[in-house]
């Protein structure tokens, strides 16, 4: 009964295939329909909003602005979420300020979604423009790290290292916005009771995130709001603080007292969080041996003129390699634009980005291969926080990825055409490892059943399958026993999912509540059968739903009969692991890539891409390389793809839809393989697992773009790279 | 979206003289019904002309004519367009994705609108969408905009991959209008943007396209449809090419470019193709082409790359003609 460690299948597989998996807006409810209106300036103030014609429209039931928001909304209200970076939380029609392009100015609510969404072009709004700083570009000279968090500490003296190394390269990095499309769009579904609570359908990381922000705004006690969500279709961020359709939903769904939904159109979803686009400087100095000296990193991002979004970005430059003189620095600018966003791997993906280019760079300017570089330069502790790793199998990685992708004897898998340029590239990619505490119930019924509930989510990522895995296997019966439940306020608190931390933080919770179980039936046993009340824990074993002992075998619900109860019910709080604060937790992986260039007209392909990963104790590897999988493809879509084009001279984006904000297509993905090393980790969590959902994204650009170089001898210092980049260098 | 009023056309409605000018044809909707939804396009009444009688790919003995209301998948994979036109068939498969080419329809294809981000953004100024309002692409971001045939007031391009083959393959487009047919030539349908963008193309309203017409010659022998897009499926053309040559005795027989993503139309020289017949199918003469046929492009920023590419694109083009791999 080795679930751990298998291939399985997700058990939601079935409920997915066949339409019954409830999303957010799936719920079976009668619903009105609200749809908003957005501004078409990005900074200024309403001077008249008329909505008349709106509220004459078949069908329109309510119309909510600034002018007619509940009092009891605007005066001692908290708008923030637990995620909230310093600053004010936007407050949807809290004044007559336009903050961003595309900002909420209007709410309709109509028995149909067309019906408000027609209304809602029906309203006329009146604006009074301002002068305002659309890019990170425009407004680099107020860029300041004042508002930016500190990162990692100096150490040594990089001037002077950086002044006596043999080999020095000074680059910039440019990244462009990137914008969240999940396959479901952000949605709200909330149902009004006649007692005057809600139960409320958000597509949201962490329910409990919602929970807060609704007592928050609207003042509603745990008796009046529950917040549920059973299933994601993809989030990776967008859904880690509450978006404002739960906002408008719930504003309506309360004022009418009637069942409201809100989904967002796909344009809509590009009127919230996004990755900010960034530029980095890189300082790197090597000796003539390819020792690395000195390392600086400065990246200047931007942020909202309303909060101060911050990432972890240059601090992966004084992780990933020995270097005794390292300068790191990071800086903010406010742009007017809604609050940027974590994207999935946010600050790891853009700032190993630079560091992976300039490592290459650097390596090429000495003559060292690549990968021999990384290996020279590989370090062992972490050298910002003076920690031991709990683990670290990255030389592993290297190794098989060396053999698998044949780098030492690289050859183009594609047929040689007279115009095709080909070139290999590789980079090193690392995620933070981190448990957050934890809280789960199990319940196990007269049947056998063990139902196990935790506020946790599934945003596509597994947990449902991994939960059950890990349940099955540390209760020791059969996968379909187990029951695991997850999205409702109504179950224990869990950390938000995100961080890759949630195989580590309520798995390593699931784990707990299991053995503890364990422990409880053991005990009810020994109590009721005298004969082995003196029996050690751990001569008994547990396998097919009976506890074992010796060549005895007692079922559990034998068990249960004797003690002539119906159900157990357990309920546990897991701490962080003590290796969480004594060691430092990161997985890694390294990547390689082939691609292919058209000399002429700069088309860029990528036929080959292989990653190995080591990430601890792998539960299991067939959601697990689905993760690695799908991040490469964000990566490659990253790399050269994605760009959410902002129009400075309107503040607005203009590519708001799937058709022209390119991410990867099928058609862009060729033979992409990974796979995961072995890695032994007793110190990172008690399962020694470490989480896979982000790994794959960090350094897959890196890869592609330091490929193109060897293809073309070109270096394209920014994403996406472009055939037009190629054209121009 | 705008309330409408729906009707199902038959062929007695053509008949007849009746006001079908203010009325829009609904055929596969997988462009119309993405505008309206976007509220770029309002009609007040939409006839659906779905159940009309030209959804047939008929051959021949002096061409093909393809159903206005035959699919694009239909039309890419009729024996008669794979064999003898394979152009035309590449073209299509080319654009969009399988699920839109088996609903959109020929007729659509030749009327869809272009793909100018300011067009689809009712928030921003765009000629095309409300005259007058100014062209907010020329100073923005302009990527996917015209090189060619532009004027102050638009820089947009057809976004269509069939009709830069039709368009090489010399196609006629029939017409009924007011219940009279007449016929005219696929480079007379659509127009550059002038002072009119908003028009963007010589029918009158309540045109109905019925056919379009092959000529007989499909440059089966030496063909190619390069499409060069910022991801390898479904994403409109940057610059596209349709090429075509027939070959004899070492020299230029007949040589046919169209190009795509540069301007309001498919893009084409009679008198630069004139020009090069019976001179030597070299990349020489390929880029001299090249030069002759993009006379005069301009760049507004963001796409100013077209001009080096779309050169390239044609000599590439050419010379994947005249050597079929």
């Amino acid at each position: 009964m080795l679930n751990i460690g298998h291939k399985q299948k997700r058990v939601d597989g079935p409920l997915k295939v066949s339409g019954k998996a409830t999303y957010a807006a799936d719920i079976a409810s009668k619903f009105h329909h609200a749809y908003v209106l957005q501004s078409t300036i990005a900074c200024g103030s309403i001077t008249a909003l008329d909505t008349s014609a709106a509220e004459a429209f078949e069908g329109v039931k309510g119309i909510f602005t600034h002018k007619n928001l509940p009092e009891r909304l605007k005066n001692m209200v908290d708008y923030s979420d637990p995620l909230s970076p310093p600053g004010t939380p936007f407050r949807p029609f809290h004044d007559n300020t336009i903050l961003y392009n595309g900002q909420p100015i209007a709410l309709v609510v109509a028995e149909t979604f067309e019906q408000a969404r027609y209304a809602s072009r029906l309203i006329k709004v009146t604006y009074e423009e301002k002068e305002f700083i659309g890019s990170l570009e425009e407004n680099l000279k107020n860029a300041s790290a004042d508002r930016a968090p500190e990162p990692a500490s100096n150490r040594g003296d990089f001037k002077k290292a950086f002044k006596n190394s043999d080999f020095t390269i000074t680059q910039e990095y440019r990244q462009s916005r990137n914008y969240h499309n999940p396959m479901e769009p952000h949605a709200t579904s909330v149902e009004y009771k006649e007692d005057g609570s809600i139960v409320v359908y958000d597509k949201i990381q962490g329910v409990g995130s919602s929970l807060k922000y609704l007592k928050g705004v609207f003042g509603l006690g745990t008796d009046k709001v529950q917040v549920k969500s059973d299933f994601i279709g993809g989030a990776f961020g967008s859904g880690l603080r509450p978006q404002y359709q739960l906002f408008m939903a719930t504003l309506a769904a309360l004022e009418l007292k009637r069942n409201v939904q809100m989904v967002m159109t796909r344009a809509q979803m590009f009127s919230f969080g996004y990755r900010p686009e960034v530029i980095h400087t890189m300082k790197l100095g090597c000796s003539k041996d390819g020792t690395l000296q000195a390392l600086s990193h400065k990246t200047i991002g931007e942020t909202s003129t309303f909060e101060d979004f911050k990432e972890t970005i240059v601090d992966w430059s004084g992780l990933l390699y020995k270097c005794e003189h390292v300068n790191l620095e990071y800086e903010l600018t406010p742009v007017q634009s809604y609050t940027p966003l974590d994207m999935r791997a946010p600050g790891g993906v853009s700032g190993v980005y630079a560091l992976e280019c300039a490592i290459d760079e650097l390596a090429n300017e000495v003559g060292i291969d690549p990968l021999e570089f990384r290996r020279k330069n590989y370090v062992d502790y972490d050298q910002n926080e003076d920690k031991p790793f709990t683990s670290k199998e990255l030389m592993a990685c290297y190794d098989r990825c060396e053999e698998l992708f044949g780098w030492k004897n690289k050859k183009a898998s594609s047929k040689n055409e007279p115009h095709l340029l080909t070139g290999f590239g590789m980079a090193t990619g690392s995620w933070e490892a981190l448990q957050q505490p934890a809280s789960v119930s199990l319940t196990m019924d007269e049947n056998g059943m063990f139902t196990i509930k935790c506020a946790t989510a599934d945003i596509g990522t597994g947990t449902y399958t991994v939960m059950s895995q890990i349940a099955a296997d540390k209760l020791g019966v059969s996968l379909d026993k187990i029951d695991f439940k997850l999205g409702d306020t109504a179950y224990p608190d869990s950390p938000i999912e995100g961080g890759s931390w949630t195989v580590s933080s309520v798995g390593s919770a699931v784990a707990g509540v299991c053995e503890k179980f364990q422990y409880r039936i053991a005990d009810i046993w020994k109590r009721n059968n005298p004969d082995y009340q003196q029996v050690d824990f751990d001569a008994i074993s547990f396998q097919d739903c009976n506890l074992e002992y010796g060549s005895k075998r007692f079922s559990f619900a034998e068990i249960m009969q004797q003690a002539a109860e119906e159900e157990l019910s357990i309920a546990h709080n897991e701490a962080k692991s003590e290796g969480q604060t004594t060691h430092s937790g990161y997985a890694h992986c390294c990547v390689m890539v082939e691609v292919t260039v058209d000399q002429d007209l700069g088309i860029i392909k990528v036929p080959r891409i292989v990653n190995v990963s080591a990430a601890g104790k792998i539960i299991n590897p067939k959601t697990a390389e689905n993760q690695l999988l799908g991040a490469m493809v964000w990566g490659l879509g990253m790399a050269l793809r994605e760009e959410g084009m902002v129009d400075t001279n309107y503040g607005r984006i203009i590519n708001a839809n799937l058709a022209e904000y390119h991410i990867a297509v099928n058609a862009d993905v060729h033979d992409i393989h990974a796979e995961f090393v072995e890695e032994k980790d007793d110190k990172v969590n008690p399962l020694g697992a470490k989480g896979v959902g982000e790994l794959g994204i960090v350094g897959l650009a890196a890869a592609i773009s330091n490929a193109i170089f060897d293809a073309t001898g070109k270096r394209l210092r920014k994403l996406p790279m472009l055939l037009d980049d190629i054209l121009e260098v | 979206m705008k309330p409408f009023e729906y009707t199902r056309l038959s062929t007695d409605d053509l008949s007849s003289d009746t006001a079908l000018c203010d009325t829009t044809f609904l055929a596969g909707g997988t462009n119309l019904v993405d505008l309206m939804k976007y509220g770029v396009e309002e009609p007040d009444t939409i006839a659906d002309i779905g159940q009309l009688p030209y959804d047939q790919i008929e051959e021949f003995a002096d061409g093909l004519r393809l159903g206005a209301l035959a699919t694009n998948a239909d039309t890419a994979y009729h024996p008669a367009v794979k064999n003898k036109y394979p152009v035309l068939n590449k073209a299509i498969l080319s654009a969009a994705s399988s699920q839109l080419r088996n609903r959109a329809t020929n007729g659509g294809n030749l009327l869809q609108r272009t793909r100018c981000y300011y067009f689809y953004d009712t928030a921003m100024p765009c000629n095309k969408r409300v005259p007058g309002s100014g062209c907010a692409a020329i100073k923005g971001f302009n990527r996917i905009h015209a090189i060619l045939g532009t004027s102050a007031s638009c820089i947009a391009t057809h976004p269509s991959d069939m009709c830069v083959a039709l368009a090489a393959l010399e196609a006629k487009v029939h017409i009924l209008r007011k219940g009279e047919s007449l016929i005219i030539p696929f480079d007379q349908l659509h127009r550059l943007p002038g002072e009119h963008p908003e028009r963007d193309h010589n029918l009158e309203p309540g045109d109905l396209i019925t056919q379009i017409e092959l000529p007989s010659e499909g440059f089966a022998a030496h063909f190619d449809y390069l499409k060069i897009r910022d991801r390898e499926s479904y994403a409109f053309a940057l610059v596209s090419v349709a090429a075509c040559l027939k070959v004899s005795a070492g020299k230029i027989a007949d040589i046919r470019v169209a190009l795509g993503g540069v301007a309001h139309k498919p893009w084409k020289s009679k008198e630069v193709e004139h020009e090069f017949i019976g001179e030597a199918p070299s990349t020489e003469n390929f880029q001299s082409f090249a030069e002759k046929l993009i006379k005069g492009a301009q760049g507004f920023g963001t796409n100013d790359f077209k001009i080096a590419l779309v050169k390239r694109a044609i000599v590439r083009a050419l010379n994947n003609a005249l050597n079929p791999s």
